[in-house]
């Protein structure tokens, strides 16, 4: 049996698509890595990229991904470091294929194995899910998915890092999967690098931790930290995050040395919260994590160890992340300036509204926003509360920008809104500006559904393939 | 009784607390963790459930629930109904709730001298 080694290097590359196009690059020339670990997928992303396939069969991946491996395929080569990336979508294997082809034309033929991970995509097994009864429901509002069959454009199970652990079994040094979820891209190479068990809840929970800790890139290594924000060096040369994992499931987060950024246990823990649900029980298809049983300490400069990490059995249910086509959208902006910006945003918002009233125009909301006075505090910026709390006097704003954004079903209805908005720069309130960027355009909503299923129902699909 | 006003003071969550905040589809969550250890107790005792909801009230739509991980000297609150839909459906500035995390440091709390 080949030896275990004594603990092995994760390093984060990419938080989610559309990420710093320079940080794979920096993780992997920066020092010492066993494993770059990169994240591409959100919620909303595989119904854009089925859309992609639609049209062209051969896409309906990240191709961000591509032209960033293509940069550092000669490197990851050389040092013999391991990829793991839920970059390829829902065509995981075009993935593979356009990646083999520009390994070979970087003349690393014949030194690299690339492993595929599919069986997530559910989307041409739907109906036989449905008709065998799986009613999909959906987790918030309870209703089956019947309900909107007829405009569902993607969905994918969630997998683990099973599939992923199987893949570097076989010997891939690049694994591009599907809808995996982000925690299994960075548990798999503990599990594979230390030989875990299936049932070792408590190791699987720490990598999984591990994942969760990194999984959003440079937001755990000084990147939107709030504690301390202004003190936190040298964000231009942000140092992305790294873990050293130990086989007895303590890790410690840290990050390139000579790079910004800053690793400490505020920082850390406001990652650990992040998108949290109920901390005790933080649910992936690998196992159940208990995030209060997590302990922090800070063991040298930008080090922090994690220990304590407990764990139970995965449930037997995976997530379903369901895209379903809902209507039109659309957001137009103004800026009004000084004097009495705020009242004239407000008059000119009074205005557009009568006027959409007047067209007999329906929508399922409209809302308004005053950016400078309410768009992102709403009532606790206002008034005398919000002057106390740092808020400025309303009537002594130097600007204000009028954001209204509209929904419906009718694209026809959302379209006419976005012609009442370049009007008012002529016939509305005085002092407007800010309308460079031209008419709104209108957005199609794709919504999320998000439901379970049987773990018995979705196959993991693992192939390994020689470049 | 002894004057109320000279027992009690004011002070706002900003100055005992550091927050992160992110999305569930229609729900918020956001992370509060206290700047000292010893202010977690504070933070348990005067910013519960109930007190957050009040401080959001007209900003949701949903209750608000309350996990306390004193492991980390932090609470989680999770906002529900605050992202008008959340995700692609919401029309609002701050659709994902990433900044509910210092409209919740915006709360004062009357705390004894």
């Amino acid at each position: 049996m080949k030896s275990r080694p004594a603990t092995v290097r994760i390093a984060a590359g990419q938080g989610f698509w559309g990420d710093w196009l320079e940080a794979p690059y920096r993780q992997v020339t920066g020092g010492p890595v066993d494993y770059l670990m990169m994240d591409y997928l959100a919620e909303v992303t595989m119904s854009i990229l089925q859309k992609q396939k639609a049209r062209d069969p051969s896409l309906g991946y990240a191709k961000d991904f591509l032209a960033q491996m293509e940069r550092i395929l000669p490197v990851v080569v050389e040092r013999r470091v391991k990829v793991t990336a839920n970059a390829g979508g829902v065509n995981p294997r075009g993935c593979a294929q356009a990646m083999a082809e520009t390994a070979r034309r970087l003349r690393l033929a014949g030194q690299l194995r690339i492993g595929v991970v599919t069986g997530d995509d559910l989307l041409p097994r739907l109906d036989g899910l449905l008709a065998r009864g799986h009613e999909l429901r959906n987790l918030d509002t309870g209703r089956p998915l019947s309900d909107v069959r007829d405009r569902v454009v993607s969905a994918n199970a969630y997998l683990g890092a099973g599939p992923v652990v199987e893949a570097l079994r076989g010997g891939a040094d690049i694994v591009v999967t599907g809808r995996v979820t982000d925690t299994g891209l960075t548990l798999a190479p503990m599990i594979h690098a230390f030989g875990w068990r299936p049932d070792a809840w408590d190791l699987l929970a720490a990598g999984t931790v591990a994942g969760h800790t990194i999984e959003c890139g440079a937001q755990c290594s000084g990147g939107n930290c709030l504690v301390d924000w202004e003190r936190i060096p040298d964000l231009a040369n942000v140092g992305y995050p790294i873990v050293d994992a130990d086989p007895d499931g303590t890790f410690e987060i840290t990050k390139h040395p000579g790079t910004g950024g800053r690793i400490s246990v505020a920082g850390v823990t406001e990652q650990l919260v992040y998108e949290m649900g109920n901390p005790a029980e933080y649910i992936t298809p690998d196992c159940i994590a208990d995030f209060t049983t997590i302990r922090l300490e800070q063991v040298a400069g930008d080090r922090v160890r994690v220990s304590g990490v407990r764990g139970r059995p995965a449930t037997d249910k995976l997530k379903v992340s369901i895209g379903y086509f809902y209507g039109y959208k659309a957001v137009g902006t103004l800026v009004y300036a000084w004097p009495e910006a705020y009242k004239k945003a407000q008059a000119a918002d009074r205005i557009l509204r009568q006027r959409l009233a007047d067209l007999g125009l329906k929508f399922e909301s409209v809302l308004t926003e005053f950016v400078g006075a309410d768009a992102t505090h709403g009532p606790l910026a206002r008034g005398a509360r919000g002057a106390r709390g740092g808020g400025a006097p309303l009537d002594q704003l130097p600007e204000v920008q009028l954001r209204v954004g509209v929904r419906s079903p009718d694209k026809a209805a959302v379209e006419r809104f976005t012609r009442e908005i370049a009007p008012l720069i002529l016939n509305g309130p005085p002092s407007v500006t800010g309308f460079a960027g031209g008419r709104p355009k209108p957005e199609e909503i794709v919504a999320y559904w998000p439901a379970l299923l049987d773990k018995g129902m979705v196959e993991p699909c693992v192939e390994v393939v020689e470049v | 009784m002894r004057n109320k006003a000279g027992r009690k003071k004011t002070v706002a969550l900003v100055e005992l607390a550091h927050a992160r905040s992110g999305d569930k589809g229609d729900t918020a969550n956001v992370g509060l963790i206290a700047l000292k250890p010893e202010y977690y107790p504070i933070l348990v005792k005067h910013v519960t459930a109930a007190r957050v909801a009040r401080h959001f009230k007209g900003m949701i739509s949903g209750p608000v629930e309350r996990y306390e991980l004193p492991n980390l000297h932090a609470l989680n609150f999770l906002l529900h109904g605050a992202l008008d839909g959340g995700g692609t459906i919401s029309l609002k500035t701050d659709a994902q709730g990433k900044v509910f995390s210092t409209a919740l440091l915006r709360l004062e709390l009357e705390l004894p001298r």
